[in-house]
């Protein structure tokens, strides 16, 4: 990726390539060309989400009878017990699903990329459920989970225990092979001679790995752990489906709290509480979008530094 | 890579070694075929059993599951199809010509415009799904019809950005020469710069519809759900309110909602493949 943006940089700015002979009539199509685009922008996405900061500062049932109040809605949000547990369930899920399925996505890609019979039928097996959706994928492994958790005679949602390494199985069997093809692509990318060279020199195979094919697929490497980080966060079909923040326990004060719930449902499920907990749920999607922003940029800051060493 | 290979002694072991585990990635699509064609007593007793003589049920859980919930599973599979194809053929056409006018024109509004994009790949959708859902009930765009425009609202950002870095890439001169041949901007655009689009509108195509295809919880709030249901949002209402009563019917169902997706997969894996390969690259 590193020297894509050598390229980009090389190249003299926009305005500068791009003559009056094409600049000119597009602008005039404006109309045609960007406005739609524009306009389905501010309704799918500005608009919310500038309302949605406004009325994380509001007790609201909708938009219209919303009424200030200041940041109460935040200090709710973080006094609130299961967004606590909600965060910290998020974030042990991103840890163990991050490094659990780049390895085993690696190891397969790179296996895939050796000289063996039928790598192509493995492949398009290792994708396929990627193509099935996270509501659907929840209730396939719940059946399956139950099914083995009934010869010791309780079931998924019973234990917080198994509802965790349920939705970790469940996600790294999905997207293992997404991040296969992403490996595959890097390592198909690593330039032969260089192999060859390792081989003429003596490296071993681990020494090979370690210090030939490893730093030339920081690239995918880069992606691969974003899109997991960002997936991991994110994750709320497959959370619902398969446990659906189940076991739930209810705290002296009323509250509760679900055991297995991550950011994104509790999110969800904190808004259905009742009206006072719209303002609340709206804060929390706040406090959320700030997190996931900032782990996303500095996880692309810290590998992407990484790259420009190599 | 198409030079003659030599298969040693290990990538036999590899070999081997890989089929065992696609069997085991395998097993639970395994597992929904052979549920749906059993009892749902049978199911409840032992799910790993394979289907004998008393617990085989032949297509009847599939019957049953076509009107299964009181609502028509192939309704839910109707709006499915019509909310993907609309919404990717809208975000196709709108923003590859965003893109194009980006790339191309890039003053101060174009700029500003690709940096919202850019802003808006990082943010959640939980962020905005509560006033989305206000917003889209006041439009009136709670239809199948009308939500293709949310789609097109709140996935414009990672399709602008893939199409505006390729057509970066595309040699001006084409452009000029079309134009000095007296092509106006539609016409240089559908007849000249379309075409050289080709792959990025097949990686972005299959990407989108990986996502709405499989969506549950932008149509789930937009959504008018007395009416309409997509099939994630009628699995999901099966198994809340009747997980316990017929799993078979419901595992019927699955198996109908994902034998179509895997048969398309099958055909056309090439590009998806390639698709996903080229989009993550971008990304």
């Amino acid at each position: 990726m590193s020297d894509k943006k050598k390229k980009k940089a090389k190249r003299p700015s926009g305005s500068a390539v791009t003559s009056n002979l094409i600049r000119k009539p597009i602008q005039r199509w404006a109309p045609l060309f960007i406005l739609p685009t524009f306009v389905c922008f501010c309704i799918g996405f500005i608009w919310p989400f500038l309302q949605g900061i406004y009325l994380s500062f509001c007790n609201f049932m909708t938009p219209k009878d919303a009424k200030w109040v200041g940041i109460t809605n935040y200090v709710k949000a973080f006094s609130d017990p299961s967004f606590g547990r909600a965060f910290w369930n998020t974030t042990g899920f991103a840890v163990v699903s991050i490094v659990l399925i780049n390895i085993i996505a690696f190891f397969i890609a790179y296996a895939l990329t050796q000289a063996m019979r039928g790598a192509n039928l493995f492949r398009t097996v290792f994708f396929m459920p990627n193509l099935i959706g996270g509501v659907v994928l929840g209730y396939i492994w719940s059946m399956i989970f139950d099914g083995i958790l009934h010869r010791y005679g309780t079931y998924l949602e019973a234990n917080a225990t198994y509802g965790f390494w349920g939705l970790v199985i469940l996600v790294a069997w999905q997207q293992i092979g997404y991040m296969m093809i992403i490996y595959i692509a890097g390592l198909q990318a690593v330039p032969g001679d260089m192999l060859e060279a390792a081989k003429i020199d003596g490296a071993s195979g681990w020494k090979t790995l370690t210090k030939v094919i490893l730093p030339n697929v920081m690239p995918s490497i880069t992606i691969c752990t974003f899109l997991t980080l960002t997936n991991s966060f994110k994750m709320f079909d497959q959370n619902l489906a398969l446990t659906g923040g189940n076991p739930i326990t209810t705290l002296a004060d009323g509250s509760k709290i679900a055991a297995t719930e991550l950011l994104a449902l509790n999110i969800y499920s904190t808004y259905n509480i009742s009206r006072n907990w719209h303002g609340v749920a709206q804060a929390k999607a706040v406090i959320f979008f700030i997190l996931v922003a900032v782990l996303a940029l500095s996880q692309l800051y810290a590998t992407r530094s990484k790259e420009v060493q190599q | 890579m198409k030079e003659k290979v030599t298969y040693t002694k290990s990538s036999y072991f590899l070999t081997v070694l890989f089929s065992l585990l696609s069997l085991v990635w395998l097993f639970p699509i395994f597992e929904v075929v052979i549920n749906s064609l059993k009892r749902n007593g049978a199911i409840n007793a032992n799910p790993f059993a394979l289907p004998d003589a008393d617990s085989f049920f032949g297509l009847s859980n599939y019957v049953t599951g076509l009107t299964f919930g009181n609502y028509p599973f192939l309704n839910s599979a109707a709006y499915s199809l019509i909310i993907t194809v609309l919404s990717t053929f809208l975000i196709l056409l709108c923003c590859s010509m965003t893109a194009w006018y980006i790339a191309r024109v890039d003053n101060t509004f174009a700029r500003i415009f690709y940096y919202l994009c850019t802003f808006s790949m990082i943010v959640p959708f939980q962020m905005v799904m509560f006033t989305l859902s206000f917003t889209a009930d006041r439009l009136k765009l709670n239809t199948p019809f009308t939500i293709p425009i949310v789609y097109l609202g709140f996935g414009a950002g990672l399709a602008i950005f893939m199409f505006v870095g390729f057509v970066k890439g595309l040699p001006l001169e084409i452009e000029e020469a079309a134009a000095i041949d007296g092509c106006g901007p539609v016409r240089t655009f559908f007849w000249v710069v379309l075409p050289m689009l080709k792959p990025t509108l097949i990686s972005v195509g299959i990407l989108e519809v990986m996502w709405i295809w499989n969506d549950y919880l932008l149509p789930y709030l937009v959504l008018d759900q007395t009416k309409y249901k997509t099939i994630p949002i009628h699995v999901q209402y099966l198994k809340g309110s009747y997980g316990a009563v017929d799993l078979g019917a419901i595992m019927a169902v699955i198996m109908m909602s994902i034998l179509p997706i895997i048969i398309l997969y099958l055909f056309c894996q090439k590009h998806i493949i390639k698709g996903v390969a080229a989009g993550a690259v971008k990304g």
